[in-house]
């Protein structure tokens, strides 16, 4: 069992997020969500009002954002249901941080298809940046969690950092993208490995050439 | 080899555009209405027909489980269809291709298997991480439902069916299937006793079936091509095409639809360049994702990748998710590293899994530096023994199982450690 709780509810944290509410976008949002279950079971859409809350916060915050309690409260209140339902949903599921994260989040894949990809050597590189696990890093740019497989096992190693994810990585590959990163512009997102588009062989398909350059239908050969 | 002719998913590596346009250019969604007017036991006897089998692991026959569901209802509850996109098995990233890639098939094939086992939604358990793939799962959802393809009179069929997607927050135990739907409802995602079972009472108390995603994208093609088709692939009792997954040691790991039951040897020569230094380097081979037992070189060389052939070897194919080693690994690094990730998923609800794994987990690190007594590696089999079966569902399966597999084939490796440890600490004494 991950081990998880939520940050101390202090004084500071009423303050500072005691009057969360919705933005607008994410009012019409959160209400999206709800409509997807039936009458009466809103309490399903806790889990993606709960990743809304978090975004939120990250906009506020300038991070991948966080869960503080008041926020927590909000939800919970939001669609009805008691805090203790809401709070055990967000320390049961690792997607939910409990504690600010930094402006990036480095999740790293450790699980045993990267790790036998090289992934030891991409946790070494993110320290070796000042990276430390489960920490913002003094800049304030880097939070470094290794997680758990993340499915991207024929791309080996990979690392998701906030939406994307940046596979097929050496240390090289995974500098390049962090620096880019720091200047702030947006590395392509998917594999590193120049030449490989998805997760067909590298250097080239072995099956379905056809479609490699053209939409190709099959129906004709059936 | 399979034929690209009889490949299922042909936009696999997405080439090609995912979007409505381009997979009807493919052949999705073509006349989807003709599919329906055959009429539920039809469908269910066409599936049947085509030997598939559940493609999330399991490998329960799909035509089966859907003729568990109620003909009618007669207490006024409606029937469910769940998704399972969970994925999260290590080693297993198919989902992933047919979510990002093929979007269209999964949900033309939620449309006809929902139809046939008489729900009146589907509801999709993506992977909270898949967070990319969600966007354009809910984008293809979108374009289905302005094309009048799903929802009311979904393809001009007088069927009503919706469509939606559930998006999870990163816990391996969600792709459970009575854990998928505690999520789905708002909770800790913590397995449910069975009986009953999900097809009586699942989502919302409803009837319900769960399906892998692979399981369900499949359907609309074999319903096209027709289920001697399908049931021309493989041997007896393995039949269809499948994802394999191949990771780790070979040349160049990839994503490939093949023909079930193709050799192993044949399957990495022809997609993954071979092993990393050759056969000869070859040291052991997790087949089915990290829940079912390593298989040594020499076994499984020349094995059938299916269900049954791999069973018969002592492991499973599970969700085709093949784990390549070869010699250069520390193969108690690499089965521990695997009960930590089932000691961090483990939901904590039944005491033999949620203290087992962390113990189990805790004396593989030390029989990773010999750091134990021989005896220890009795005891540790003897407590993966008393965790499986004894759980309320097949987690803890899943952690002991691993641990047995290499107590099996590596009992001298753990043995050489320990004696290795003991007379490093015997020569520091002197």
């Amino acid at each position: 069992m991950a081990d998880r709780t939520p940050a101390p509810d202090t004084p500071e944290l009423r303050e500072r997020w005691g009057s969360f509410e919705w933005t607008k976008a994410n009012k019409a949002k959160a209400d999206y969500h709800i409509a997807k279950y039936p009458e009466g079971r809103q309490k399903s859409a806790v889990m993606p009002l709960l990743d809304l809350a978090q975004r939120q916060v990250g906009e506020e915050t300038d991070t991948q954002g966080w869960l503080p309690l008041p926020v927590i409260e909000y939800v919970a209140k939001y669609i009805g249901v008691p805090v203790i339902r809401v709070l055990e949903v967000a320390t049961f599921y690792f997607m939910y941080n409990m504690k600010p994260v930094g402006k990036y989040h480095v999740q790293v894949c450790g699980t045993t298809p990267c790790m036998l990809r090289g992934s030891d050597d991409i946790i070494s590189a993110c320290k070796a940046r000042g990276m430390k696990k489960g920490e913002v890093s003094e800049d304030g740019f880097w939070t470094l969690t290794e997680v758990e497989c993340m499915g991207n096992c024929a791309t080996a190693p990979m690392v998701q950092i906030n939406d994307d994810n940046y596979e097929d990585l050496t240390v090289e590959r995974l500098d390049a993208v962090l620096d880019a990163l720091v200047k702030g512009e947006q590395p392509k997102a998917g594999t590193q490995e120049p030449g490989r588009h998805t997760s067909e062989p590298s250097g080239g398909p072995s099956t379905l050439k056809e479609m490699v350059d053209a939409n190709h239908d099959y129906r004709g050969e059936w | 080899m399979l034929a690209d002719k009889d490949r299922i998913f042909t936009n696999v590596y997405g080439f090609q555009d995912w979007g409505l346009n381009a997979a009807q250019a493919r052949g999705d969604w073509d006349n989807t209405k003709a599919l329906i007017e055959r009429g539920q036991d039809a469908i269910i006897e066409e599936i049947k027909t085509s030997g598939l089998r559940g493609r999330g692991g399991a490998g329960f026959p799909t035509g089966l489980k859907w003729s568990f569901m109620p003909k009618e209802s007669k207490d006024g509850r409606p029937s469910f269809l769940v998704i399972n996109a969970d994925e999260s098995e290590p080693g297993s990233c198919k989902d992933r291709e047919i979510i990002r890639h093929d979007p269209h098939k999964l949900i033309e094939g939620a449309l006809v298997a929902g139809f046939a086992m008489r729900a009146r939604a589907a509801y999709i358990y993506i992977r909270g991480e898949y967070i990319r793939e969600a966007e354009t799962l809910q984008k293809a959802i979108d374009e289905a439902y302005d094309a009048g393809l799903i929802g009311k009179d979904a393809s001009g069929s007088g069927y009503d069916f919706d469509v939606f997607m559930h998006r999870g927050a990163g816990a391996y135990i969600c792709g459970e299937e009575t854990a998928m739907i505690e999520s789905l409802e708002g909770k800790k995602g913590q397995p449910r006793l069975k009986p009953p079972f999900p097809a009586g009472a699942g989502l919302y108390g409803c009837p319900t079936t769960v399906n892998n995603v692979e399981s369900i994208a499949v359907v609309p093609t074999i319903l096209r091509r027709g289920g001697d088709w399908f049931a021309s692939f493989g041997r007896e009792g393995n039949h269809g095409t499948k994802l394999f997954q191949i990771s780790g040691h070979v040349d160049k790991p990839c994503v490939v639809e093949e023909e079930m039951s193709i050799p192993f040897r044949e399957l990495i020569e022809k997609h993954c360049g071979g092993i990393r230094g050759g056969w000869d380097n070859l040291l052991a081979v997790i087949p089915g994702g990290s829940s079912v037992p390593l298989v040594p070189a020499e076994q499984i060389m020349d094995a059938p990748m299916d269900f049954d052939g791999l069973k018969e070897l002592g492991s499973g194919l599970g969700t085709a998710a093949v784990i390549v080693m070869d010699k250069s690994t520390d193969i108690v690094r690499a089965i521990s590293r695997i009960s930590y990730f089932y000691k961090h998923e483990s939901c904590g609800q039944c005491t033999p899994c949620r203290e087992g794994t962390g113990w189990m987990w805790r004396m593989m690190e030390r029989l990773r530096t010999g750091d134990a007594a021989i005896e220890e590696i009795d005891m540790l089999q003897e407590v993966t023994k008393q965790v499986e079966g004894h759980t309320i569902c097949a987690l803890g399966d899943a952690a002991a199982w691993p641990i047995q597999g290499l107590i099996r084939h590596f009992r001298p490796e753990l043995e050489k450690r320990i004696h290795d440890h003991n007379a490093q600490f015997a020569e520091a004494a002197e």
